[in-house]
């Protein structure tokens, strides 16, 4: 790249497809002094390794391989001849609008911007996070790095493999594993169900007849130097392994596959809150942190388990972003929270704004805790239900969202119909509608998830 | 003869399970789904099951040691393994373009292609 500058109008915090969608982005929305710094030497992120299909069907309307979707995207940043610096790593982010980087071709350095945008993505849970007894034999890799030696390095970690967690990324390496000819003898979940999406359960499971064990999990590892097998038990209710239900797996392998956690040691340090539920800062609908300078998007923000909607955030970060410099981003006078209830385990945006120069559209994101048949899908407020909607299923696996639009004069409910004189109501209007009503409701936005099964 | 086959149809979250009834290529019956595209697919699923291959490619000359690829269409869900180990044994020179064909399956003809580039070392 040419010369590092001291100053970027926007700094991107990672070069995977979140922080490459919002580069291109903020660079089309008109802001072309833009900044990409990457850890690793390549762009693409985690993509890189995700040799799979099952990408880009949103955006592109093609079944695309991960390398193909961030080419994609790195292509169009070369384009736009948008700097980047590879194998440079953001060390801190201060309150004067800097941050500062290291890289082996730059050194140590401060570099000052207007906006900074944080997409680092997430990493996994390894199996201090899991806390197995047992001996620390080699042999014991998480999903993901398994993924990467295989992948890209071509070096087999094992013959006989037992894979901890049913998420995508264990089952899309079940798959792998056996087309290379390595055994893998089952997978292990610790809840009744699997986390993963129905496609990936049949198609890398079940086509390759490989056991998958719900409601066990691994409860000691056995070997001195090497693996020698795993103690497997079943589970109850509260996800205690039952006494009297041990059995002895040999293998020489255990993949971990047992969450990713976004990576946000840098956002804590700057003193950004975050979610505790998600891991990930707590953000606003412009993917705002609560530092104002500060946006975030992808996994870093919250786990996603489609990369079309990673991108689909990043350009709306990157938009806010563009908007925040050009001082028409509004300082909010009032920040709403969102929750969620029931089923649901998490909402994003954490708050939304409100004010009267708040408009359009309104999406929130979320998932259930479990899976939820005949679901029941409501947002409130306080005890106004003004959004409701149906589905036939709902799993932890995929990220649901709800369209709030602008004008939810279609969508409201009877409530809704009772102040019908009051014209069409945008989002902005029920608040302060709500707020009229204070000291009646709450003044929170919630997300709840029932079954109808239930009643 | 009839032959009943059961599938989980993965059209849609909902994951029908589906049991459809084959004489030879002949379908006889479909039940279980909910709705018209789980029909499509158990018709697929029972006469001529097919899946995404995706796997990597050792690279000669390459910066990097292996290429993904992947098969441009579906390719029969049945003879998958004797795939594996014949793009086991293929080798490919850098540099690599994506797209590229790098090889034709023996048998179903399918295309596979290189997923992204691979520059010469
Ligand atoms: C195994 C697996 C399978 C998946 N399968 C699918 C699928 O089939 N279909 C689908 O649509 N989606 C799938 N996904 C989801 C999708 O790939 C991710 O949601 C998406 O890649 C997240 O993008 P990101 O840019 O947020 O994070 P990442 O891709 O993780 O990128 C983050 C980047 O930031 C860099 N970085 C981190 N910290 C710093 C720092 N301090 N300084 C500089 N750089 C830093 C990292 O090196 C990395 O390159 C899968 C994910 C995984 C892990
Ligand atoms: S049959 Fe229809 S409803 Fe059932 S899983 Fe298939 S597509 Fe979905």
């Amino acid at each position: 790249m040419r010369e590092l500058k001291e100053h970027y109008d926007i700094i991107v915090v990672g070069g995977g497809p979140a922080g490459l969608a919002a580069a291109v982005q903020a660079y089309d929305q008109g802001v072309k002094d833009v900044l990409i710094v990457e850890r690793k030497d390549k762009l693409g992120g985690i993509l890189n390794q995700c040799i799979h299909t099952g990408f880009g069907v949103q955006i592109f309307g093609e079944d695309l391989s991960g390398p193909e979707y961030a080419d994609h995207y790195v292509q169009m940043a070369a384009e736009r001849k948008i700097p980047v610096l590879c194998g440079a790593t953001v060390l801190s982010i201060n309150q004067d609008q800097s941050i500062v980087i290291s890289g082996s071709g730059c050194g140590v350095k401060r570099i000052t911007c207007k906006a900074l945008v944080l997409s680092m993505g997430c990493r996994e849970r390894s199996r201090g996070a899991v806390n197995i007894p047992g001996s620390r034999p080699s042999g014991i890799f998480t999903a993901g790095l398994a993924q990467r030696y295989i992948n890209l390095e071509g070096y087999k970690m094992g013959k006989d493999v037992v894979i901890l967690g049913s998420g995508d990324i264990g089952l899309i390496m079940a798959r792998r594993l056996t087309l290379e000819g390595i055994h893998v003898r089952m997978v292990c979940e610790l809840e009744p169900f699997t986390n993963g999406l129905t496609r990936n359960l049949v198609q890398c499971l079940e086509d390759f007849d490989i056991p998958l064990r719900l409601s066990h999990t691994v409860t000691m590892i056995h070997g001195k130097e090497r693996l020698t097998g795993v103690t497997i038990s079943r589970v109850d209710e509260n996800k205690n392994p039952i006494p009297g239900t041990e059995e002895l797996v040999p293998c020489d392998t255990l993949l971990l596959s047992v969450g990713l956690i976004p990576e946000n040691e840098l956002t804590l340090r700057a003193g950004i809150k975050i979610d505790p539920v998600t891991g990930g800062p707590l953000v606003n609908e412009h993917m705002q942190t609560s530092l104002p300078w500060v946006f975030a998007c992808g996994n870093v923000v919250h786990v996603h388990d489609l990369v079309d909607y990673v991108t689909m955030e990043s350009c709306r970060a990157a938009t806010a972003a563009v908007t925040y410099i050009q001082g028409e981003l509004p300082r909010f006078r009032e920040e709403i929270p969102t929750e969620g209830a029931d089923a649901v385990r998490y909402v994003v945006p954490q708050v939304i704004t409100a004010g009267d120069d708040v408009e359009g559209d309104l999406t929130l994101y979320f998932r259930v805790k479990k899976p939820v048949t005949n679901a029941i899908i409501e947002v409130s407020c306080g005890d106004w239900v003004f959004y409701r909607s149906k589905k036939l299923k709902m799993i932890p696996g995929e990220m649901e969202q709800v369209l709030i639009k602008a004008e939810l004069r279609d969508t409201f409910d009877a409530i809704y119909q009772e102040n019908q004189t009051k014209g069409m109501l945008t989002v902005p209007d029920v608040f302060q509608l709500d707020k009229q009503r204070k000291g009646i409701v709450d003044t929170k936005l919630t997300v709840s998830v029932r079954s109808e099964d239930d009643r | 003869m009839k032959e009943v086959k059961e599938f989980v149809c993965i059209t849609c979250p909902m994951g029908c399970r589906l049991s459809v009834e084959v004489e030879g290529e002949e379908i006889l019956s479909v039940s279980g789904n909910s709705c018209k595209r789980g029909w499509e697919y158990a018709r697929s699923e029972a006469v001529n099951p097919k899946r995404m291959l995706t796997t990597t490619v050792r690279v000669e000359g390459g910066d990097q040691p292996l290429v993904p690829v992947r098969s441009e269409v579906g390719v029969p869900k049945n003879s998958i393994m004797e795939y594996m180990d014949f793009l086991n044994a293929q080798r490919v020179q850098a540099p690599v373009v994506s797209h590229q064909v790098i090889c034709e399956l023996p048998g179903c003809g399918v295309k596979m292609i290189a997923s992204t580039d691979i520059a010469a070392k």
